[in-house]
């Protein structure tokens, strides 16, 4: 049977869609039981304290608590909450509760009871005496601080990523090719700047949330908001210190991740009052909660030195990331490693690159995965320094990295030596200029009402699923009448993977949409997949989808011929019937399905697992037109042209989407999300009224067009399209403002005022002060 | 106290505390397709109308609902099905979490602006935030929506095509 894309790269709508527009309750707290215990967490005022005393005794006398856990009552063995293949990079540095508390925000007690109301007049009811310590808050100064925020014996680091916990540091390493600073020293121009990116949060509609109840078997059932079931059931039983034959994770549908859910940030909380009461029990984390006791995007500094001829050939790349995981290290280890593995490769003409980095713990909130992991921090900073390199020039920014991007068929020595075997880099380029009209619009316009327009360009990668690493898995079931169920350990959290999985079945097993119906996710049901992160899901599950059809095409024959009478070799299977190659004889599948339900002991189920020993980058050019007002430094976006290279977009208009959402959330991170503390550690940015994410009246007009490569080793050619797309706009942005107003902004936000000071202090107007 | 109020076109009668907010009050009646997205009145998850006119039910009473009428997403099930179509026709529902408020804001806005532009859109639909789309498929599928409703082909369409080509 010959596969052939049909369904694959067609429009078609979600198979959850119906159910989510009209508002049905399939969410995580539209399915907690309606009696089950409210569970809050009580959070530490205080960026650094031991706990001397606790006294719980008032707040367990509330009408309505049913208990109240300290750091007393909690299993002292350490874990990581991050959600990653175990062993884990992450070091295990976490308790339920523990005595130090390491930011504003940390847990310090947990109460659970029959209301709300109860539980929220217990948390005040608390009292707690803190030895406050001195903190580390400043992350340039906690590498060797004297200040531990881990001086505990029972920190361990499960792998070697260069951490050491009497240092303050959660990974530190180097990596390189060549001699960096023998070809610097013979460069013409070398661009030497430092760019500091801020800890986003994602901002997920659907706050973290879960709830835990007990089954008939004494196990722990815990439905949770994840993007990592099995994931979190091995976390849960570290956590808890129970055997992981006693959990359960079940995943219903979820109001958006964007790896904040790659993190177990919420789950333990239900999970042990649960497993201490008996009783079913759910956390539901408050928006405020979200902001500063999470998950967010790393805080990184770096540092990036450029080297490169008159001509615009670019010689050395030379990076050295400054990474801030806060108070616990989840992801730390791992994000810092895209900052520079995902942005030197794109020019991989270099003669010569080097990589080096610190990750340090901090008394902030710790950080975790956001959509991008890292790569967007590096290639804020390195494709704002190749357009500084080209400013310097004079040359034009495309034209520059014409001269240097990587091509189809490179080696790519700084993304492990991988080659480049699909890239259509240059063809979105070629079109992103296009659809700009870049010649005619860089660097930029005088309106001439004050304001001027520039345009910037940024290129990006990312990987498609991490290499070596991951498991995708699928399982397929034939049923009676001939349906199948396509049954996923990938979390579909809102980007439609249990659809895109449903069309590369239909097209493989030659049936139509409906006759796949898709589960996810249920550890006790689902093949065990690594989970939805790492841009793996189209790739990687999509390939075990693909054997696993292989596989069940092989077994409908096989029991087809079996019922014809004929050789496996004799027959074929054309999606709707297994037929003799000589005409003699056919079966319909409808009858194979229902034929094997009697008298029958050859399983048409199988389940396939898919790990791949590269990751293919999927790769795309974004270009900015930023409208500046020189009087205020106002810089409002016009437009963004994208142009995407993820393979084949199994769905087009889910392609699209993700595009245009992850252009969204990077200009966002460009132009209005901050975060900032005060002079004690508490952050300011605490809800959607601080935290600007954009409106719909803030974005301007974004435009998305697809320049796809086949990636061989992928489903249908696909590669992935998740992450690569939210790295472009800071850079881009950043640039399009230094065209407009000659201010090159190295920190983000890009705000009006960072760029009415530069513009001050470029014009030396002393009255603007 | 007690309430009495229309819900969803039902007269019910509610026993509720003084500061139960509206949206606490319509989701322990069964009106789960109501979300909280924030507590500050930013994110427009909660978007329910009070007398058809839309309100955030995080920032209002359920006492203040005494005596009138309240319609959450479930009390306009076939328009939500016809424009919810529309949205996922571009994959714009995405995580699906702010659907429900979004679109009682599309359609109290179909209701209340005529033949609206795309900036009059952009501003009425401002307080509903969304942070799976970028915004711009919710557009397209707005702007095909009320094209079609024009042109009157909403009423032919309809049944359940899942997996209908967009």
């Amino acid at each position: 049977m010959e596969r052939k894309a049909k369904i694959v790269g067609s429009p078609v709508m979600k198979k959850d869609a119906m159910a989510l527009v009209t508002g049905k309750p399939v969410y995580t707290d539209d399915l907690a039981p309606r009696d089950c215990l409210v569970v809050k967490v009580l959070r530490s005022p205080h960026a650094h304290a031991l706990i001397e005393e606790i006294d719980t005794e008032r707040a367990k006398a509330v009408p309505g608590i049913v208990t109240v856990l300290t750091w007393k009552d909690v299993p002292g063995k350490r874990f990581t909450m991050a959600g990653q293949t175990y062993p884990e990079p992450s070091p295990y540095d976490r308790l339920i509760l523990d005595r130090r508390v390491r930011f504003v925000g940390d847990a310090a007690a947990i109460v659970a009871g029959e209301t709300e109301d109860a539980v929220d007049r217990a948390l005040k009811l608390i009292r707690v005496k803190y030895q406050v310590l001195d903190a580390v808050l400043d992350f340039r100064t906690a590498k060797d601080n004297p200040i531990l925020v881990h001086p505990e014996e029972s920190w361990r680091s499960l792998c070697p990523v260069g951490a050491d916990n009497r240092r303050n540091l959660c990974a530190s390493g180097e990596d390189g090719e060549g001699d960096v600073e023998e070809v610097l020293s013979r460069c013409e121009y070398v661009v030497d700047e430092t760019y500091h990116t801020k800890a986003n949060q994602q901002a997920m509609m659907e706050t973290f949330r879960a709830f835990a109840a007990l089954d008939p078997y004494g196990r722990l059932v815990v439905t949770a908001s994840t993007q990592v079931p099995f994931h979190v059931r091995r976390i849960l039983a570290n956590a808890l210190d129970i055997p992981k034959s006693k959990v359960r994770v079940i995943k219903p549908r979820i109001g958006g991740g964007f790896g904040a859910k790659q993190t177990v940030v919420a789950e333990v909380y239900p999970a042990i009052v649960t497993w201490l009461t008996g009783r079913p029990s759910k956390i539901v984390y408050s928006r405020y909660e979200s902001q500063i006791a999470s998950s967010p995007r790393h805080e990184m500094e770096v540092h990036v030195r450029l080297g490169a001829d008159q001509e615009g050939n670019i010689r050395a790349i030379d990076l050295y990331t400054l990474s801030n995981t806060g108070a616990y290290g989840e992801h730390g280890p791992t994000t810092v490693g895209l900052s520079g593995h995902k942005s030197i490769p794109l020019y991989g003409k270099a003669e010569a690159f080097r990589f080096r980095y610190d990750v340090v713990y901090t008394n902030r909130m710790s950080a975790g995965a956001y959509r991008g992991y890292g790569a967007t921090q590096g290639l804020f900073a390195v494709e704002s320094a190749v357009n500084e390199l080209a400013d310097r020039l004079g040359m034009d920014p495309v034209l520059l990295r014409e001269k240097n991007m990587v091509r189809e068929g490179d080696r790519m020595p700084a993304y492990y030596g991988e080659t480049a075997g699909s890239c259509a880099l240059d063809r979105c380029m070629a079109r992103a200029k296009e659809l700009m009209d870049w010649e005619h619009k860089f660097p930029s316009r005088d309106m001439g009402n004050g304001k001027v327009r520039g345009v910037g360009v940024a290129m990006s990668m990312q990987g498609s699923a991490i290499a070596g690493v991951d498991v995708g898995s699928a399982t397929i079931k034939l049923n009676d009448d001939g349906f199948y169920s396509l049954m996923l350990g990938a979390a579909d959290m809102g980007t439609g993977c249990d659809t895109t999985m449903s069309q590369i079945a239909a097209d493989c097993l030659c049936c139509d949409l409906d006759s796949i119906i898709v589960h996810g996710v249920d550890t006790d049901v689902s093949p065990y997949d690594s989970g939805s992160y790492a841009s793996s899901t189209a790739y990687l599950t999509g390939g075990a989808v693909v054997k696993a059809c292989d596989s069940m095409i092989r077994r409908i024959l096989e029991k087809g011929a079996e019922y014809l009478g004929r050789e496996m070799d004799q027959v074929d299977f054309d999606g709707k019937r297994v037929f003799c190659l000589d005409g003699s004889g056919e079966i319909s599948l409808k009858d194979i399905g229902n034929r094997v339900m009697s008298g029958n002991g050859f399983a048409l189920e199988v389940t396939e697992s898919n790990t791949q020993p590269t990751s293919p980058p999927p790769f795309m050019v974004g270009m900015a037109e930023v409208e500046v007002d020189r009087e205020t430094g106002e810089a409002k976006l016009i437009d963004y042209v994208a142009v995407v290279d993820c393979g084949t977009p199994i769905n087009p208009n889910l392609t699209r989407i993700q595009t245009e959402g992850g252009l969204v959330q990077g200009i966002g991170m460009a132009m209005y999300e901050d975060i900032t503390y005060s002079p004690k550690g508490q952050m300011y940015e605490n809800s959607l009224m601080q935290y600007k994410i954009p409106t719909r009246q803030d974005v301007g007009r974004l435009r998305v067009e697809f320049e796809s490569s086949y990636e061989q080793t992928g489903p249908f050619g696909a590669k992935s399209i998740g992450e690569v797309v939210i790295n472009t706009p800071a850079p881009a942005i950043a640039s399009a403002v230094a065209h407009a107003a000659g201010v090159q902004i190295r920190e983000l936000p890009v705000t009006a005022e960072k760029i009415y000071d530069g513009i001050c202090r470029q014009s030396h107007l002393e009255t603007c002060r | 106290m007690e309430i009495n109020l229309t819900l969803n076109g039902r007269k019910i009668c509610g026993e509720i505390e003084a500061g139960t907010l509206l949206l606490d009050f319509v989701r322990s009646q069964g009106c789960y397709s109501v979300k909280r997205g924030c507590e500050t009145s930013n994110c427009g998850l909660c978007t329910v109308w009070l007398d058809g006119t839309p309100v955030l039910s995080c920032s209002v009473l359920a006492a203040r609902a005494d005596g009138r009428e309240v319609t959450t997403l479930e009390g306009v099930e076939k328009e939500a099905e016809a424009f919810g179509r529309f949205l996922a026709q571009e994959g714009a529902e995405q995580c699906g979490f702010c659907s429900p408020g979004f679109i009682m804001n599309v359609l109290a806005m179909e209701r209340e602006l005529e033949n609206p532009g795309e900036e009059e859109i952009l501003e009425y639909l401002s307080g509903n935030l969304c942070r799976c789309t970028g915004y711009a498929g919710q557009l397209r599928a707005i702007v095909k929506y009320l094209n079609r409703k024009k042109e009157g082909e909403v009423q032919g369409r309809g049944g359940e095509e899942s997996g209908a080509k967009g």
